[in-house]
């Protein structure tokens, strides 16, 4: 599996997610530079990573959604390729329409790093295969802006079509949308990360990048990676 | 020209500008004329108590500062030490007390990135920050404004930066009502062969300013931190800057790009007095002369004067000398990542520090005697008042109820809500998180190498005793590191303290120093870097004005040669818990004393530094050897508090067995005797027969298993129970 990893101004956690993809397949990602205009040829996965790119001074991720080489990615997701947006790569991924809804400040109105439970809701998809449906992992979540929201008609078509990727939910599964020790950042329907319409675009808040080894307490977050190296590499 | 600028040059404005008039004669005598208005400016702030150490220095000079292992000490912007592989690990702590009471936000956030830039200067990138915090009482309405701005600022500019903030420690107090610590500590890994200083060299190279634009923010903000604050303390917020971490995360990237070159030859961050004090001391460092040309310096106001530029403290700014051919390679770098660049000048071989601005000649001052001639005091010294000596006790509450009481209490109470909003996980390296461990654990990326960070003060003893108070914050340190299996290697110091005007504070400092470095050299755990915090008083209205509590903190660093190796506080069911080193049952100053019985009599419990070590390099062999499984040192709260935190911090309760026959039993369980650990080993009886031939104390506590945590009297505590009532203190002040 070729990855790319795209670097804006601000992006800080391209090496996490450098180190999680080089775990799992053995070499290096590429790095791509916001400004490039294309994509390594032959690229099977592009990341946009975590960070505060532009500084997140105007709404998240708005800036980032205009560099150059988002036009390359929109190609690249028109023509059915895989993209993964993880926090800050989430709000891009949502200010550049590639995913709906939107990311808000907290419900508390604080950052919140802490280790949270996601239930996979689906495992028929490149990034969610390596799991059971209905699963629970653990992954560490580090953001300001997580709170998801999308209009009345958008959540039920997410929910129609099951596009909702994971939930924020306890360590047992269970899901409480008004308990913010469940749901930390006040998601509707707890929800932590959505797909596209395709199923090839899937974006989350918590770091799964930061939980790929036993030294750090787990590896919780690991079978994102495998399972997308598995569907990625035939 | 302004009309500050016109204002005449005198003792009057001197004093004004913080200068006495014995320096303002000294002024006189090195220019040998009177001063411009930009000159005095540059004189008051190079000679300002934050700038010069003038109470301080001599004091300083006593610590030991070298050890085989040690690369740089203190006089660069960080301490450097051998961490093995090729590899340096760069620190330094800092304080941004002063700015964070008057903005709370700003000056906690400003803290952050300046300590980032003293270390990312050197050529490391910063894998790590701490932070040492101190506020008032919490029933005082201020405190709530202050925490909530000081954490929100902490988390705003590290989380930001990308830098995971993995450690720290947090006191209240009331002598910190009007006068917050705000102490933060940068570590960053560099290669040993790639570690860039600050003397610049080779006259005629060119002089680069790059990062932000200078503005108005901040301009005599050095000053401020050298003086007490009064009742209108508030209007100084223009002396306060404001932090731009994206910038900052620009400028370690685009420094780094540019280090993994050969083109500098020195490099410093532009601090506290900004362009004054690192070009002053960049050229002073190398013993050549420096001509700047303010018109070139990237501007975000309009019509700033030359005493504006020089003493703006605007953040997120560093100053190069570049090797002459590389300025296009140079400039290249800054570009990609957006930044402002700017030959702003050149080195000279005049020895003087020439300013340009439209044309005139601003400034002209050799350099040598601005450095060598700064004022130097040994102040008078007075004895501290002796704490009231204890009265004898009378438990009135039993164990069970006072445990429940300390681990709730303000100074014992979880921090979760705090570390919680910062990011301790970016970088992919932490092994281990804020509460893990006695010691943050961070591995340096793409080898097995482990880092253990700390930071440590106990400012209740420090006031009781100074000196034993300095040692026991080193010896505190050394012990947190010890208590994860690493070796300790050196420390920062952040020593704050009120002012040194005031005979017996400056006897606290004195003594402190004189305790620290006692400790440093029986532990060979030398000091590498640090910083002065001096003025920490608040001004009543009625004109008295009251010093906090000293409080020298100390950032210690270790290292572990396979981070895999290190052990945190969690323990797994069926161990023996077993206590190491001496316990005495001492209760003066202790947290159980002023929770329990409202006082806070008598000395603190005596630190022996030989069975300091002794103890610590015991626990320290077992770790490495696998025989310890979890460690936790025995620190405020004593005994009993030590076993609850390690029972809350994993699935496996424990079960107590009776206290040391002969001592009461609230002395036992909550006295704060020093050097001491509880660990869990499999073998008790086995740790026992070793710990007789190491000639370190050791006794059994208990065994881990159950539920919950059970005591001698055979009432068992639930873990839920332990974290509800350990967990309730911060959200209830803060989030109400």
């Amino acid at each position: 599996m070729k990855a790319a990893i795209v670097v804006f101004p601000g992006t800080n956690r391209e090496r996490d997610m450098a180190i999680a993809l080089r775990g799992v397949t053995g070499h290096a990602p590429a790095m791509v530079w916001h400004r490039e205009d294309a994509l390594p040829a032959g690229t099977d996965l592009v990341v946009l990573p975590g960070g505060f790119s532009y500084g997140d001074y105007l709404r998240c991720g708005a800036m980032a959604a205009h560099a150059p080489i988002m036009a390359a990615i929109r190609d690249f997701a028109a023509k059915g390729g895989h993209v993964l947006g993880v926090c800050n790569g989430f709000q891009i991924l949502t200010e550049a329409q590639l995913l709906p809804g939107a990311l808000l400040r907290n419900a508390a109105l604080r950052f919140l790093s802490q280790d949270c439970f996601l239930r996979v809701e689906r495992n028929d998809t490149p990034f969610t295969r390596h799991w059971a449906k209905g699963d629970v992992f653990r992954t560490p979540m580090a953001h300001g802006d997580g709170n998801y929201i999308a209009s009345a008609d958008t959540i039920r078509m997410l929910e129609d079509t099951d596009r909702v990727a994971f939930r924020y939910v306890a360590e047992d599964g269970r899901m409480d949308e008004g308990d913010p020790q469940l749901n930390p950042n006040g998601s509707m329907h707890a929800i932590a990360g959505v797909f596209s319409e395709n199923l090839r675009v899937c974006g989350m808040m918590p770091h799964p990048e930061d939980l790929v080894d036993p030294l750090m307490g787990g590896e919780d977050g690991k079978p994102l990676f495998t399972g997308l190296v598995e569907a990625l590499v035939g | 020209m302004s009309a500050k600028v016109s204002r005449p040059v005198d003792e009057a404005l001197a004093r004004e500008f913080g200068l006495t008039a014995e320096e303002y004669g000294n002024v006189l005598s090195i220019m040998g004329r009177t001063p411009t208005f930009t000159e005095l400016g540059i004189f008051s702030v190079m000679w300002s108590e934050h700038c010069s150490y003038k109470s301080s220095r001599a004091f300083l000079k006593t610590l030991p500062t070298k050890a085989p292992w040690v690369i740089h000490g203190p006089g660069e912007n960080a301490g450097v030490v051998d961490i093995g592989q090729g590899l340096a690990a760069i620190f330094k702590m800092e304080s941004h007390n002063h700015p964070s009471f008057i903005e709370p936000y700003q000056g906690a956030a400003t803290g952050v990135g300046g300590i980032l830039r003293d270390v990312f200067t050197m050529g490391a990138r910063p894998v790590a920050n701490l932070n040492a915090l101190r506020f008032g009482d919490p029933n005082n309405p201020q405190t709530r404004r202050i925490v909530d701005g000081v954490v929100r600022g902490v988390g705003g500019y590290g989380n930001c930066v990308g830098v995971p903030t993995v450690g720290g420690e947090i006191n209240f107090h009331p002598a910190y009502d009007g006068n917050p610590l705000v102490n933060a500590m940068t570590v960053g890994v560099a290669r040993q062969d790639r570690i860039f200083l600050s003397a610049a060299a080779g006259v005629g190279n060119p002089v680069i300013y790059v990062g932000s634009r200078t503005g108005r923010d901040g301009i005599h903000g050095a000053t401020m931190s050298s003086s007490e604050f009064d009742e209108d303390a508030l209007a100084k917020r223009p002396t306060v800057q404001v932090g731009d971490p994206f910038v900052e995360k620009l400028l370690i990237e685009a420094c780094l790009e540019l280090m993994a070159t050969d083109a500098i030859v020195a490099i410093q961050d532009m601090g506290a007095a900004g362009l004054t004090s690192s070009s002053v001391e960049m050229a002073g460092k190398g013993g050549v002369g420096i001509d700047l040309d303010l018109d070139h310096v990237p501007q975000r106001e309009r019509g700033m004067t030359a005493y504006e530029m020089m003493l703006s403290e605007s953040q997120e700014r560093m100053l190069i000398v570049l090797r002459p051919d590389r300025t296009e390679q140079a400039r290249a770098i800054f570009d990609k990542w957006e930044l402002d660049f700017a030959v702003i000048g050149h080195l000279t071989d005049t020895g003087n520090i020439v300013i340009r601005h439209r044309g005139e000649v601003e400034a002209d001052i050799p350099l040598a005697p601005l450095a060598d001639q700064a004022p130097v005091y040994h102040r008078p010294t007075a004895p501290a008042l002796k704490p009231q000596p204890m009265e004898p006790i009378i438990d009135p509450v039993g164990v069970e109820q006072a445990l429940i009481r300390l681990i709730g209490c303000p100074d014992l109470a979880s921090r979760a809500w705090v570390y919680n909003q910062y990011d301790s996980t970016v970088g992919g390296q932490t092994v281990r998180r804020p509460g893990a461990a006695d010691a943050a654990i961070v591995k340096v990326e793409d080898t097995e190498i482990g880092l253990a960070l700390t930071t440590d003060c106990t400012p209740r003893y420090c006031r009781a005793n100074a000196k034993l108070g300095g040692a026991q914050a080193v010896a505190e340190a050394w012990r947190n590191i010890t208590a994860t299996g690493a070796r300790p290697l050196a420390v920062t110091d952040n020593l704050n303290f009120g002012s040194p005007e005031k005979p017996e504070v400056m006897g606290q400092f004195v003594d402190a120093i004189a305790g620290m470095g006692e400790a440093c050299r029986a532990l060979d755990f030398p000091v590498v870097s640090g910083n002065v915090s001096l003025y920490n008083e608040t001004r009543a209205p009625d004109g008295t004005s009251q010093s906090i509590l000293p409080t020298p903190a100390i950032g210690g660093l270790g290292v572990l040669e396979d981070v895999r190796t290190a052990v945190g506080l969690e323990m797994p069911d069926g161990c023996d818990i077993m206590l190491l080193g001496e316990t005495k049952g001492q209760l003066g100053q202790s947290i159980w004393l002023r929770e329990i019985l409202g006082a806070q009599d008598g000395e603190p419990p005596e630190l022996d530094l030989a069975a300091e070590r002794r103890n610590g390099d015991f626990v320290r062999g077992l770790i490495q050897n696998g025989t310890i499984i979890a460690c936790h040192d025995v620190a405020d709260g004593g005994v009993l508090v030590a076993v609850a935190e390690m029972v809350m911090a994993g699935q496996a309760g424990c079960v107590l067995g009776a206290p040391q026959s002969g001592m009461r039993p609230e002395a036992f369980w909550f006295g704060e005797d020093q050097s001491r650990y509880v660990v869990a080993v499999r073998d008790g009886q086995a740790l026992a027969t070793l710990a007789v031939q190491a000639g370190v104390p050791c006794r059994k506590l208990g065994r881990s298993g159950g539920q919950g945590l059970t005591l001698p009297s055979g009432s068992t505590i639930s873990k839920a129970r332990l974290l509800a009532v350990h967990s309730e203190f911060f959200p209830r002040l803060m989030d109400r």
